[in-house]
């Protein structure tokens, strides 16, 4: 159903706008669907009474990727599942769970995709050594340049 | 009749094109021949024929002809005429021919007014814009034809994307296809130059009006793009590291370094081979955003995999440029002398630093775009953003900034640091005086910190190259740099602001009751229904009070779009000099004591306007030293001319000397 609901969406567009058609293209789609009727989970658009845990649950939030969405955050989002995604967040710090505790336990569920902050492993090990080549790079380029000018 | 007209002058351009191919690489062997005389008016031409299959486009939107397929798809009567006409570019076939409109227009103007760099270099030149232009007329013709029929005309448009039916969004594409264009153009030049081995700063100097011109589009375009997310989306985020915002900012980290590069070689006549490459490597860049925006391969890999016609084809593109590109420089690289030698601390010096700094920033976003899509191709999905992208674009960003704080301030080819001695210890004592103030006052994260450092330095630094200086007779173009450097202070102050002191307030709320996001108390007067010509909407009346003051209104809203069926919000904004109050109003949230109660979506964001302004700034100083840069041109041109004139003018007197 979503694959269909995708090519409905725009050829054309801005990057929000990519996500937010896909989004609303997506909630058309399913408009007698129950989870579409049932109001969102209460911390969904509710902040915890704590400011810390809720700046906390912000931060990871903001690092949490909505499956439902393209490149947006849960925090930045209206899908219903976002909603539901905020609401495990909020009461799991709540409950006094160590943030990347829920991270894993998020990857767990829903696999590496669902962080943006990419864990060095396997497969993501290139994103890593990259940059630290660059370093590298840079440092090789400048010295060469600047090193050999010096001398004459 | 108006759609086959369109389609007519564009095949006539591409006919014209392929002739400024064959004629431009003749005559960069022989200037002499008579082919090479084609060259500059089939360009000239080119250019009018594509603005006339423009034209007729927009056209064709304006009087909403259904009978045409893009109309159909991307249009409906019932529209507001400006939006009408933006739909003509917003979508793929139309931006592809505005795209290349602006392309052929540029290349017509360079035909028709450079004159300074060897007539062979000119033809290359040219040779090279229609090579580059082909390729999109082919793309366009055969792949994405604007002006196809239907068989059956449709009885009413479907409409066009309500989130695209917005001012910022009709004007936010082409200005980025107008820097794109300025690349493609700075490319030309830089395979011109190649090939017909005249790598010298009459090439930087022909080349850096279209560079400037590129960066100033795609800053306005970068700024404007990250304004309306940020307003648009309703959630206050201004920028995500989103596929299709590094396609925006790779060209643009590449155009500045070009830019920097190119101001080397035209005062200096260092840099050459540099410069070049950053040429190539700046057009790739844009190629790259344009495949991954065209192409739909960012939707998802398996997409592109399913009807690959469209991504293939830029990809094609993108690897005959590129490759071409890389393998005429490998070529000719040897043959372009080094050119002149500098010390390590002079101002070439720390323009190789901010090169080198912003390649690898490049480096840093082409990776993390990239490396998803690369292994979603293997079904293993990663998810690459800000917590990636930010701390390590930052180990480059951070030593840029700090030489750009003192660069400016050395002289060209040697130079020491104790002759600056005191404006760096001022610009030393800045950084570490504000570190410790916010050390001791706040206890924001480790990177808005430094932004915030950096800032204030940099805000300071950036003004010191006037001291010194006649403000009267300073040249446009310094003006400019400092204007630059100063809005990029600006800009990062903003952002660290927004990240180190943002306040947000989620709250639901019955008519009369009061919400507070930092130092704002916000009430809800009431929500009622209203409707525009295409939508109807829930509009909540809010009246904000700053710390007390007069209550000011907002009229948050939750539209409903009926052609399509889609729903936005629509965010309200009270700006102040220190900052912005953002509102939304979401969806009813159950009955509380006093009726229904809505959610209210608040945030208080200290500083947020400066990252805009500070865009804005940048792309002030671009204009003005590309005023600066062409009034100087314009005027060497005059002196050129006057005296031409006068030793014309001593020839004909010596020769009626003789005579008489």
């Amino acid at each position: 159903m979503a694959t269909r609901c995708w090519a409905e969406a725009p050829a054309f567009a801005g990057a929000r706008a990519y996500l937010a058609a896909f989004l609303l293209a997506f909630a058309l789609c399913l408009p007698a669907a129950a989870q579409q009727s049932l109001p969102p989970a209460p911390y969904a658009y509710r902040q915890l009474e704590d400011p810390r845990q809720e700046a906390a649950a912000q931060a990871l939030m903001e690092t949490l990727r909505c499956l439902k969405c393209q490149s947006q955050s849960i925090a930045d989002s209206d899908a219903p599942m976002a909603g539901d995604m905020r609401h495990q967040v909020r009461t799991r710090i709540a409950a006094g769970e160590e943030p990347e505790a829920i991270r894993a336990w998020l990857v767990q569920r829903y696999g590496d995709y669902v962080s943006y902050a990419p864990a060095v492993s396997e497969t993501t090990w290139p994103l890593f050594a990259v940059p630290a080549l660059l370093v590298l790079a840079v440092l090789l380029a400048l010295w060469r340049r600047l090193r050999l000018r010096r001398r004459a | 009749m108006i759609a086959e007209l369109g389609l007519a002058a564009l095949w006539l351009a591409a006919a014209l094109a392929a002739l400024q191919l064959v004629a431009g690489f003749l005559g960069a062997r022989n200037p002499d021949t008579e082919m090479a005389a084609l060259v500059r008016p089939a360009a000239v031409v080119q250019g009018l024929l594509c603005a006339f299959a423009f034209v007729m486009l927009l056209w064709l939107f304006a009087v909403t002809d259904l009978s045409v397929k893009l109309v159909a798809t991307n249009s409906h009567s019932a529209k507001p005429p400006i939006f009408k006409l933006s739909g003509a570019w917003g979508n793929h076939e139309g931006s592809m021919l505005l795209w290349i409109t602006v392309m052929a227009l540029a290349g017509g103007l360079i035909a028709a007014v450079e004159r300074r760099l060897p007539e062979k270099t000119m033809q290359a030149t040219l040779g090279a814009q229609a090579f580059v232009g082909l390729g999109f007329y082919a793309f366009l013709l055969f792949s994405s034809n604007p002006f196809e029929r239907l068989p059956q005309p449709a009885v009413e448009g479907l409409g066009l994307n309500p989130l695209l039916q917005d001012i910022g969004l009709a004007f936010h594409p082409p200005t980025l296809y107008f820097g794109y264009v300025g690349l493609s153009v700075a490319f030309s030049f830089a395979v011109g130059a190649l090939l017909t081995r005249q790598v010298t700063p009459e090439f930087a100097r022909a080349m850096r009006p279209w560079v400037l011109g590129a960066w100033v589009f795609l800053t306005l375009g970068i700024t404007a793009g990250s304004y309306w997310a940020y307003y648009e989306l309703g959630w206050g985020g201004w920028w995500f590291w989103d596929p299709v915002e590094n396609a925006s900012l790779m060209p643009w980290l590449a155009a500045t370094a070009l830019l920097h590069s190119a101001s080397v070689l035209a005062a200096r006549d260092a840099l050459r081979a540099w410069t070049i490459m950053l040429g190539v490597v700046a057009f790739s860049m844009s190629m790259v955003g344009t495949f991954l925006v065209r192409s739909g391969i960012l939707t998802s890999v398996h997409a592109f995999a399913v009807d690959p016609e469209r991504g293939s084809f830029i990809l094609v593109l993108l690897a005959i440029y590129i490759g071409g590109a890389l393998v005429l420089f490998a070529t000719r690289a040897s043959s372009i002398a080094e050119g002149e030698r500098f010390a390590a601390t002079s101002r070439e010096g720390a323009l190789v630093v901010n090169n080198v700094m912003l390649c690898a920033i490049l480096g840093v976003v082409l990776m993390g775009t990239l490396y998803p899509l690369l292994t979603e191709a293997f079904d293993v999905r990663v998810s690459v953003g800000p917590p990636y992208f930010n701390p390590v674009s930052a180990i480059f960003v951070v030593p840029m900034l700090l030489v750009m704080m003192v660069g400016p301030l050395l002289r060209w080819r040697r130079d020491r640091l104790e002759r600056v001695k005191a404006p760096v210890a001022l610009v030393a004592a800045i950084l570490l005086g504000t570190l410790a103030v916010l050390l001791i006052v706040s206890t924001t994260g480790l990177l808005p910190l430094l932004g915030l450092v950096l800032a204030a330095a940099l805000a300071v630094a950036s003004f010191l190259p006037l001291r010194g200086r006649n403000l009267r007779r300073l040249p446009l173009a310094v003006w400019g740099m400092v204007i630059a450097h100063f809005g990029l202070a600006v800009a990062l102050f903003g952002m660290a602001s927004e990240s180190a002191f943002s306040q947000e307030k989620l709250a639901a709320v019955a008519a009369g009751d009061t919400a507070e996001v930092g130092p704002w108390s916000v009430v809800l007067d009431g929500v009622h229904p209203v409707a525009g010509p295409n939508w109807t909407a829930l509009e909540g009346q809010l009246l904000a009070s700053y710390d007390g003051g007069d209550p000011i209104e907002l009229d948050p809203q939750a539209r409903s779009f009926w052609a399509p069926v889609q729903q936005t919000t629509e965010s309200a904004l009270a700006t102040r000099w220190n900052g912005q109050l953002y509102a939304v109003i979401g969806n009813e949230a159950g009955a509380g004591e006093n009726g229904a109660r809505w959610q209210l979506r608040l945030w208080w964001k200290p500083f947020v306007t400066f990252i805009w302004y500070g865009g804005l700034l940048v792309a002030l100083g671009g204009v003005l030293a590309l005023l600066g840069r062409l009034f100087d041109d314009l005027k060497r041109r005059r002196v050129k001319a006057r005296l031409a004139e006068r030793r014309a003018d001593e020839a004909e007197l010596a020769a009626a000397g003789g005579r008489g």
